[in-house]
């Protein structure tokens, strides 16, 4: 009996409490951090050219004049129970409020992208594998090596002088919340999406055409052509599922570009979402603001990694007992 | 890059018949390649799909004609590259003693006219000059030597602290090595730009402090990289015979392990090179890296906004290619190098 419980403890309690470590560093590295911004922060709010008795006022209002750890100790334990602070900058609501308007547009944009990318990634992917040496093989991989080294802001910069100035198809630099009509939501969140798809798109691609590429070479698959299936039928229902393994694992990893690039999308369209929201704030020395948005996005990030982790055991049985 | 291309013996393998598909390809390619950039009659995607027909036909011709000379398929794409990196790699070392136009002097730029138009080469402004009148040329090449000098003080800081962290935890194992896992993924727990967004709010907007924001992003995967390699090595035979022989610690790390990480570790360098030249450079779009009027190709590609690339596309398209260009070849490089030093870690 003890043997179980304590790998029960070892499968499941481990991992979350290295996760609450790792999350409790974040948390502190990020207060630390920020408290470091160089300036006042009540000259950030109330301007410059005020009396010292208002600063020094304002100052123990926002309680800074506290040793760093009792500060520290009375932000966690406002994030812990969901107040995390309010913006010092004009207009002066609740940090969160900020972040719950901004999140949802973050998140489409940055699943609609992903979901494009695999959309593009699959059948390229099986396309170039099944070719494997062929000139469209080559042709798809000397693309995506050029789409991985264009910073997204580029991707963006052409996809804007293409589509949008010289042809005029896809509106610009607004934000339609899907409440308002989805279809119109959809139409302004396309093109932000592609640019974020694309370069996705090109390192799924990849990865899933040479991970295809070994898989083709087994024995299973040359019994199922045998039997006569399809070439599709066989990538489809045979190929895909093993080789999908470091795509997963690149699916993980990506996560943490795709939160980059939805950063820069957002700015190079000027979208209201979670990047603009950090940007503005940083460049504003909004401290509360931007602590905040990191811890939520480091949250987010963390845990979708850590989901990624356990789902490997549904891709492949065999590493269900290897993790154990 | 390219998947090696089958060799197949066909008739028209020749060496003067190579030579002269070659030259042709090269000749209507370049051709095709420069109407294009120049022309006005088409829409911007159909001169972009011209223009990039065009260079891909001068490439397989040059490709030909390498083919024709050495006797051989050569991987022209790589030493194309290679030959931009030393060309922008030459032209940033050597930026102050060139004879380049103003770059970052905004007074002098009161007198330059804004926004005069590419010239080539001989004329006054060869890539034209942006919105104080700055030659673009001059900024190209200054905002290289920025770009590549931050990326490779980084790399530098990063391979350096981050290896010999990784390979001192990965061989004494234990708790050090616990706690700098934590560590490690404390950092990796915050996606890269958003860390570099929050240091941007605390650093001064200089070379040495986003070189330093930079390596943090570095440390943890050179961290890991490193440790794992000490972890496989530490377990050969010839480091336990060492160990016999009465070797301790310190030589041991030095003259056993750290040779057979160093390769893996600088592969994974070169990697990182054209990432941090991205990140800067994403960084300085954002207005969050090094400032105006001192050139980046991140701030450089941001002039470019709000209605001036429309008018003005050489305002992106110079600092873009230069990016691009510069970003692909050290890819080339690095994957290069990962395939000969760390093959395991070559998915890409």
């Amino acid at each position: 009996m003890g043997w179980e419980i304590s790998s029960v403890a070892r499968r499941f309690l481990l991992p979350v409490v290295e996760l609450l470590a790792v999350l409790f560093l974040v948390s502190l590295g990020v207060f630390l951090l920020l408290s470091l911004v160089p300036g006042d922060p009540a000259v950030a709010v109330l301007g410059e050219g005020r009396t010292p008795a208002e600063y020094d006022a304002l100052r123990e209002q926002l309680g800074l004049n506290d040793p760093l750890m009792t500060r520290y100790g009375d932000w966690l334990g406002g994030v812990l129970t969901g107040d995390l602070g309010t913006s010092l900058v004009p207009p002066q609501t609740a940090v969160l409020d900020r972040i719950t308007a901004a999140l949802p547009v973050s998140l489409e944009l940055a699943v609609l992208g992903l979901v494009m990318a695999l959309a593009m990634a699959l059948p390229l992917a099986m396309w170039s594998a099944y070719h494997q040496g062929g000139r469209a093989d080559r042709a798809i991989s000397a693309v995506t090596f050029g789409l991985l080294s264009m910073p997204s802001f580029l991707i963006g910069l052409i996809l804007i002088a293409v589509l949008v100035n010289s042809l005029d198809i896809f509106p610009r630099n607004e934000w339609v919340r899907p409440g308002d009509g989805l279809a119109g939501n959809l139409s302004h969140a396309f093109l932000p999406a592609l640019t974020i798809a694309l370069m996705e798109a090109a390192m799924f691609t990849r990865i899933l055409r040479n991970d295809l590429v070994t898989t083709l070479h087994e024995d299973f698959i040359l019994a199922a052509r045998a039997r006569g299936m399809s070439p599709l039928r066989v990538m489809v229902s045979d190929a895909l599922r093993p080789s999908s393994f470091s795509l997963v694992t690149v699916l993980g990893l990506s996560i943490g570009r795709l939160v980059g690039s939805t950063v820069i999308v957002e700015y190079l369209f000027s979208l209201p979402g979670m990047g603009k929201l950090v940007i503005d704030a940083a460049n504003q020395g909004n401290y509360p603001v931007v602590q905040g948005a990191v811890l939520v996005i480091a949250v987010i990030y963390v845990g979708s990694n850590a989901l990624i982790d356990r789902s490997y055991g549904l891709l492949d049985p065999r590493t269900r007992r290897a993790r154990a | 890059m390219l998947a090696p291309e089958p060799v197949l013996v066909r008739r028209c393998d020749t060496r003067s018949a190579l030579l002269v598909t070659g030259l042709l390809l090269l000749g209507a390619g370049s051709a095709l390649a420069l109407w294009a950039s120049g022309t006005t009659v088409l829409v911007t995607l159909v001169r972009m799909l011209v223009l990039v027909v065009g260079i891909i036909a001068a490439i397989a011709g040059l490709g030909r004609l390498a083919r024709a000379a050495r006797g051989k398929p050569v991987d022209v794409v790589f030493w194309l590259g290679m030959t931009w990196l030393v060309l922008i790699l030459g032209a940033a070392a050597l930026a102050p003693w060139l004879p380049l136009g103003n770059h970052d002097d905004s007074v002098a730029g009161l007198t330059a006219p804004i926004f005069a138009q590419p010239g080539g080469l001989g004329a006054d402004y060869p890539l034209g000059t942006n919105n104080y009148g700055l030659d673009v040329l001059a900024r190209a090449v200054f905002g290289a030597r920025t770009s590549i000098l931050v990326a490779l003080l980084a790399v530098l800081i990063g391979t350096v602290v981050g290896g010999l962290i990784g390979m001192v935890s990965g061989f004494v194992r234990g708790t050090t090595d616990r706690v700098v896992g934590i560590l490690s993924n404390a950092l990796l727990a915050v996606p890269p730009l958003i860390l570099l967004i929050a240091l941007g709010t605390v650093l001064d907007p200089s070379i040495r402090s986003i070189a330093f924001a930079l390596s943090l992003l570095t440390i943890p995967s050179m961290v890991r990289l490193a440790r794992a390699n000490t972890i496989t090595v530490a377990q050969r035979e010839y480091v336990l015979a060492a160990r016999a022989l009465g070797a301790n610690r310190m030589r041991l790390l030095l003259r056993e392990v750290l040779p057979n990480v160093v390769l893996p570790v600088l592969s994974l360098a070169v990697v990182m090179i054209s990432v941090l030249v991205v990140a800067e450079a994403s960084l300085s779009f954002l207005g969050i890296g090094i400032e105006q009027p001192a050139p980046t190709w991140g701030n450089m590609i941001a002039e470019g906004q709000g209605g001036v690339m429309e008018e003005n596309p050489y305002i992106v398209v110079v600092p873009g290619i230069c990016l691009f260009l510069t970003v692909f070849s050290f890819n080339l490089l690095g994957e290069r190098a990962q395939k000969r030093w760390d093959p395991r870690s070559a998915k890409l």
